[in-house]
């Protein structure tokens, strides 16, 4: 029987909610891992019941889990992520060089044909990868020293990797994002990365066009076209047709181009998503009115998407990692709110429905279409 | 056989109970301690200290004998009344946020 199973990280535990494919009906389970930060899960998609859970602790640090049945039981797995060689420094909020220190795990991206290859970002940015089913994690240090890591510097979330895409097509090619560095890529399996962040401009920045220091929130891509991204800058919205070394804005008709997430339909390679934030300084939907824009061209012409989402009243985040897409017949779209509700459209957004609506703060929301 | 009770967190992670006991070769320290508990609880390693440095993380308290050790050397020798278990060592999570 085909169904999708939802996994969701909140500031006080994991939750696991399963539905049929229509979508309508819900089981929730949890909380996981009650009390910690889940700041992200994701399930392998070669292997649907390996599901990778980051835990972390202000008190007591970093824990990896890993469940072999979707998400029934879960074990520990290694927690050790010691940068390779001597770290040497990045900067710090003042402009002082401040050294790399470990603070917890943003991300893990299965392989995509592995079960036991799995990559992880973290805080201070750096990339991880583990070819054993996280029972030792190794890091990919070409891309903190490929020459511009003395310059990076944290963002007000901190400097962490919170995007990795890897190119279904080619799996040396791997794209990567960093609050406040920007987009790298990497074409030989991790060993040497570049920036790709041409095209970007951001103001706050003494050079706008830098190199590096783009506070990018958010990348994505369609499996068929991995050449082509989007992404949900700070500010503004950008796409690539050239697997990014140029970026160019297509935030066309939004209210306001400032948010974190961005997801691409399973089926239509140029019907993207976005819900738009009203600023940096507020971090809230425009006028309490919870709204998706959509894109059915790739960019530049949105149409906000109400139905079903609360239109007063509403002033919740969406976080960077807290969309997510199915790959139903009839796509379904998944967002989590910084209010504790996960709203489901399965109707590639024309409606949406709560799932749940009163859990902790979403921090992320992961989706397995199960068959 | 040295007594130590944990933190929520902790003993729910290491799926035991809030107390646990540990046998500490040589003179018991709090450096000690953590050790045997690594050792025999694997899950807990980088929970309580540092892996590189091996220091205390921050919101992590050691309390011996209704003292606080935090910031006592990690070698210093606990007391009698730890070592023949009258009293336990506390593993605390600090009291942090509001």
């Amino acid at each position: 029987m085909s169904g999708v199973r939802v996994l969701v990280g909140t500031r006080k535990g994991a939750f696991v909610l399963t539905s049929d494919g229509k979508r309508k009906k819900w089981d929730v389970q949890g909380p996981f891992f009650a009390g910690w930060e889940i700041y992200h899960m994701k399930g392998s998609p070669a292997n649907p019941d390996r599901i990778y859970a980051s835990q972390s602790s202000g008190w007591f640090g970093q824990v990896i889990q890993r469940s072999d049945d979707g998400g029934k039981t879960w074990n520990a797995v290694d927690n050790k992520f010691a940068y390779d060689g001597i770290p040497g420094t990045h900067m710090w909020y003042d402009g002082t060089p401040h050294p790399w220190e470990f603070k917890r795990v943003w991300h893990l991206e299965p392989s995509l044909n592995d079960p036991d290859t799995v990559y992880a970002g973290i805080e201070d940015a750096a990339l991880f990868k583990s070819t054993d089913g996280g029972a030792s994690w190794k890091e990919l240090s070409g891309l903190r020293e490929h020459g511009t890591g003395p310059r990076w510097q944290p963002g007000a979330g901190g400097m962490c990797l919170h995007t990795i895409l890897i190119d279904p097509k080619n799996p040396d090619r791997i794209f990567i994002a960093i609050s406040a560095a920007g987009a790298f890529r990497t074409d030989d399996g991790g060993k040497t990365w570049k920036p790709i962040n041409r095209g970007l401009r951001s103001e706050f920045m003494p050079d706008p066009t830098a190199e590096v220091g783009h506070c990018v929130h958010r990348i994505a891509l369609h499996p068929s076209r991995p050449g082509v991204l989007f992404m949900q800058k700070h500010w503004d919205v950008m796409r690539s047709d050239d697997a990014g070394d140029n970026w160019t804005e297509v935030s066309g008709n939004l209210p306001t181009d400032f948010g974190f997430v961005i997801d691409v339909h399973a089926h239509e390679p140029e019907t993207i998503y976005v819900v738009p934030i009203k600023s940096d300084s507020e971090h809230f939907p425009l006028d309490g009115k919870l709204q998706v824009y959509r894109s059915r061209s790739g960019g530049n012409e949105w149409e906000a998407l109400t139905n079903g989402l609360p239109q007063s009243n509403c002033y919740v985040n969406v976080l960077r990692d807290a969309m997510a897409i199915d790959s139903m017949d009839e796509c379904g779209v998944y967002f989590g709110t910084t209010g504790g509700q996960v709203y489901a459209s399965a109707n590639s957004g024309d409606t949406w429905e709560p799932i749940v609506s009163h859990l902790p703060a979403v921090v992320s929301v992961e989706v397995q279409t199960l068959r | 056989m040295i007594r130590v009770v944990l933190p929520a967190h902790l003993w729910t992670l290491a799926r035991v109970g809030a107390e646990v006991q540990v046998d500490v070769p040589g003179t018991p320290t709090p450096a000690g301690v953590i050790e045997a508990l690594e050792q025999k609880y694997p899950v807990l390693k980088g929970t309580i200290r540092d892996y590189g440095t091996l220091k205390r993380r921050p919101l992590v308290r050691y309390f011996v004998c209704a003292e606080d050790w935090s910031h006592d050397p990690p070698d210093r020798p606990l007391p009698q009344a730890i070592v023949d278990g009258t009293e336990p060592f506390y593993i605390i999570g600090a009291i942090a946020g509001g």
